[in-house]
């Protein structure tokens, strides 16, 4: 419980920041911005977890191990996606999602 | 109490032999399996003479009559607490016989074939394939239950189609076997119904119980009728049309002379000894039933047989290829089995035609064998089928000349060799039951006698002596069987049959009377005697003839046409009237709505596949979206 | 407005103004730079939370590895001064309505959620207190999902390593 902030604050900050995250997803070509799409997503959803954490179950930890192994998870994805990327830009020099569209039928 | 346990091998070992042949056989020399399956079989035949000598000598009749035993019984499918089906072997007088008669021609076939067949590059398969027969063959006579009877008879005719296929390049032995296989299995499909009918009433398959004297299983049959005539009546009727298939009476009888594409060694053991008399050993087995309560259906036997007899031996006469005479000539003494079967009463003297029956399938076994046997030495040392192409031999082959004329002897019925005695037997049977039949009969003798010294007087006699390669006699293989059977052909007919296989077990005697023995051997040595004058040196009296009878020579020359009439009706009837409908049928209402489902589906697919478009955002954009409908949707809904 | 409140507007007014450059802006490497300026904001939340580890773990990880992973592919995939086109309008229009309809949904559902805030006494978070917990495996014990995500890290480490090799 913090002085003076309510809970819907945070939340409020958190969801614009997920809605954010995935209108870049929607937008962009890049396949590394919509990366940095996805760590906003992560990141607000970090955010809400540390929250309820604090206001609403405040003797317990839970909400910082989720953000903890959702971190270690963020590190995994954009390693894994970054050696992707690196491939894919041999292959096509350009790293647009649209040249990402044999599997389509 | 002798235990017949041992039995079992008698079936299992030819089996055995199959599957060493059929599985190893290609890796073996063609000798060593063809020295492998006759070892086998040799054992086999020492077992089923051991049963026989036990058997009919050893055991002790029960009130003077052989009885049935069930060697060997094992429960194989359970329907119900009272129906079940058995495997297993069954001992009587005429499964006892028959096993002697196969085991015999099997073995006599099985060493033939190893020189008949030499070189042939189907060598080991045609063995397994004989093993293959000789089990399922004597699988049939032992059965104890009529389902093990019909799986019998269906393996018969699967390794009889295998082995009419042998020579599976040639386009007619391809449809040579696809044409004994279907009319057979058609005539099965009788056969499975006439089971069915029979042991729906009933309520056992078990031989035992339906072919004891006491007639309480049939009792609910006798009231069940349909068309006027009673459902075991029906039952019995469809029963026997399944072994007219197999016997080949008329008018089933049209694969039979095809089946002759096959080697000559199987035509001996399949097409003349065997598996042809199996219907008549159906008919056998249920004699006691079609006797005593079916005795309309064994009047319709008998002249099915006597016709067929006759018929047959009709067209033998004109025919030209050495084993389709032979065919033919198979075709008339299994008719004069049947007949003799369908005039027979039961009990005692009256049982005489079932003797008869039984005692002309022995000898015809023996000399029909030999007649076989000796036709593949000749087609073996000139390499042709054609009458017309042979002549003179007696001076190249002198054993396979002595020995065939022994066999025709034999099946012209003139004492003392085998077939006059059988034969005579069943001309007293039908002389007492039915004149119209006999005299039948009488005339088959007189025709069988002609047609068989024509074949013997033109290969042995008559003109040609050009031949390209000179004919020599086959190796010692083959004509030890050839004079084997020659003893067998000579003197089979001393054996007192009447006093081992009888209709009810019990022995009687069976005299020879002369009334009925004289005129038969007159008219045999008559024919023979016409014979010898038309063909025992080139004349042009036969063509004379046969230009004088105009049509009726050229109707016999095509076997009445049967072949065409059978095609005429399938073809142009059944083909045209049933078969197109139905398959315009399936083509455009089955199949159409099949297609029009799966047309339906492809076009609705090409349609909407575009939304598959392979753009990432594309899909997170309508996953999103649907989302937040989905989440719009609910909030409205619930609160 | 108390000093936290003040900090509390500052902080979120940072990530949301950067939040959207980072999707906006048409130069890659500053966009990276934008979402930098995110993370520090947010482990500024943290701060304010009182989860100092917390904060020091999203600066660390997020700010220090992921964010310096990004650039490094950024500069080896695309030239510094390529300024990408501008996204076409209809897709604009459509991403932002469905944001705009989705923050909206949210945002009103959790006006609407009577949040009840806990009384129980708060817990003394220490880095003692996390790494016991993570590493225990009775009550409230974490040690399964911490062997199953270093697990999965190695995995992650390795098929980089393959996926990113040049050739076979």
């Amino acid at each position: 419980m913090i002085q003076d902030i309510p809970i819907q604050y945070f939340l409020i900050v958190s969801t614009i920041m997920f809605f954010v995250g995935i209108c870049g997803f929607l937008i962009r070509h890049n396949l590394i911005t919509i990366l940095m799409s996805i760590e906003l997503i992560l990141n607000s959803v970090n955010i809400n977890f540390l929250v309820f954490n604090k206001y609403l179950f405040p003797n317990q930890l839970q909400g910082n191990f989720f953000v903890l192994i959702v971190v270690a998870i963020a590190a995994a994805e954009a390693s894994i996606a970054i050696a992707l990327f690196i491939n894919m830009y041999r292959m096509y020099n350009n790293i647009d999602v649209e040249n990402i569209s044999e599997m389509k039928y | 109490m002798i235990d017949y346990t041992y039995t079992i091998w008698i079936v299992l070992i030819p089996l055995i032999m199959f599957v060493i042949l059929g599985l190893f056989g290609s890796k073996m020399k063609p000798n060593l399996a063809g020295i492998l399956g006759s070892a086998g079989l040799f054992t086999t035949t020492i077992l089923s003479y051991l049963t026989a000598y036990f058997y009919f000598f050893k055991a002790e009749p029960i009130n003077g009559a052989f009885t049935s035993i069930t060697a060997y019984n094992v429960e194989w499918l359970k329907f119900s607490d009272s129906l079940s089906i058995h495997l297993g072997v069954l001992l009587d007088p005429i499964s006892v016989m028959m096993l002697v008669v196969i085991t015999t021609i099997s073995l006599m076939v099985h060493i033939y074939s190893i020189g008949y067949m030499k070189g042939d590059s189907g060598f080991q398969r045609f063995f397994a394939f004989l093993s293959l027969f000789t089990f399922s063959m004597l699988g049939l006579v032992v059965s104890t239950d009529i389902i093990q009877m019909y799986i019998g008879f269906e393996m018969v005719g699967l390794s009889s189609y295998l082995l009419i296929g042998h020579y599976y390049e040639k386009p007619s032995a391809v449809a040579a076997s696809n044409k004994a296989f279907i009319v057979t299995r058609f005539a099965d499909f009788g056969f499975l119904i006439g089971i069915l009918l029979v042991s729906f009433y009933t309520g056992t398959f078990d031989f035992n119980v339906l072919t004891n004297n006491d007639a309480s299983v049939y009792t609910s049959m006798g009231h069940a009728s349909f068309l006027g005539m009673s459902a075991l009546t029906w039952g019995m009727f469809l029963i026997f049309i399944g072994g007219a298939g197999k016997s080949a009476m008329f008018p089933l009888h049209i694969w039979l002379p095809d089946a002759m594409e096959g080697p000559t060694p199987v035509s001996a053991l399949i097409h003349a000894a065997t598996m042809v008399v199996a219907g008549v050993y159906l008919v056998a087995r249920m004699f006691i039933v079609y006797h005593f309560q079916a005795p309309g259906t064994l009047e319709f036997i008998a002249y099915v047989g006597a016709f067929t007899s006759l018929f047959a031996a009709i067209i033998a006469i004109t025919q030209y290829d050495i084993k389709r005479i032979l065919a033919f000539s198979t075709l008339s003494q299994i008719g004069y089995m049947m007949l003799a079967l369908g005039v027979s009463g039961y009990g005692g003297e009256g049982g005489v035609g079932y003797m008869a029956s039984m005692f002309h399938l022995f000898t015809h076994a023996m000399f029909k064998g030999l007649l076989f046997l000796g036709a593949g030495s000749i087609i073996h040392a000139i390499h042709s089928n054609d009458l017309r192409d042979m002549g003179n031999l007696r001076k190249y082959m002198p054993i396979t000349f002595i020995t065939f004329a022994i066999a025709v002897l034999s099946i012209s019925g003139i004492p003392p060799f085998s077939g006059f005695w059988s034969k005579d037997e069943i001309l007293a049977a039908a002389f007492e039951h039915n004149k119209l039949i006999y005299f039948s009969s009488v005339l088959v003798a007189g025709l069988t006698a002609f047609y068989m010294s024509r074949l013997f007087f033109t290969v042995f006699y008559g003109k040609k002596t050009d031949y390209k390669h000179e004919p020599h006699e086959s190796s010692l293989l083959m004509t030890i069987p050839l004079m084997i059977l020659a003893f067998a052909a000579t003197f089979a007919g001393f054996i007192p049959f009447s006093s081992f296989v009888t209709s009810d077990g019990k022995a009687f005697e069976s005299s020879l009377s002369l009334s009925i023995a004289i005129p038969s051997v007159i008219i045999a040595l008559s024919g023979i005697v016409l014979a010898f004058l038309l063909y025992h040196k080139k004349s042009d009296v036969p063509d004379k003839i046969t230009v004088s009878l105009g049509f009726l020579y050229r109707a016999t020359l095509n076997k009445f046409y049967f072949d065409e009439i059978y095609l005429f009706v399938t073809r142009k009837i059944i083909f045209n009237l049933i078969s197109r409908p139905i398959a315009w049928f399936d083509k455009h209402i089955i199949d159409g709505s099949m297609d029009g489902i799966a047309w339906i589906i492809e076009t609705t697919s090409i349609k909407i596949k575009g939304l598959q478009s392979g753009q990432l955002q594309q899909y997170a954009f309508v996953f999103v979206s649907g989302t937040i409908i989905l989440v719009l949707f609910f909030a409205y809904w619930f609160i | 407005m108390g000093l936290n409140q003040l900090m509390f507007f500052f902080l979120s007014g940072l990530i949301l103004v950067f939040s959207i450059l980072t999707v906006t802006s048409r130069k890659i490497l500053r966009a990276a730079v934008y979402l930098l300026t995110v993370l520090l904001a947010t482990s500024g939340l943290y701060f304010l939370l009182n989860y100092e580890f917390m904060a020091a773990i999203q600066i660390t990880l997020y700010a220090g590895g992921i964010v310096v992973l990004i650039i490094f592919s950024i500069l080896l995939t695309s030239h510094i001064s390529h300024k990408f086109e501008r996204p076409a309008l209809a897709n604009v229009i459509a991403a932002s309505l469905t944001g705009l309809a989705g923050s909206f949904i949210s945002i009103w559902s959790i006006m609407k959620f009577p949040f009840n805030a806990s009384t129980e006494p708060t817990l003394d978070v220490n880095m003692k207190e996390i790494g016991m917990q993570l590493m225990s495996t009775g009550h409230q014990g974490y040690a399964l999902p911490f062997e199953v995500i270093s697990i999965l890290l190695l995995a992650a480490l390795i098929s980089a390593v393959i996926i990113a090799k040049k050739g076979n």
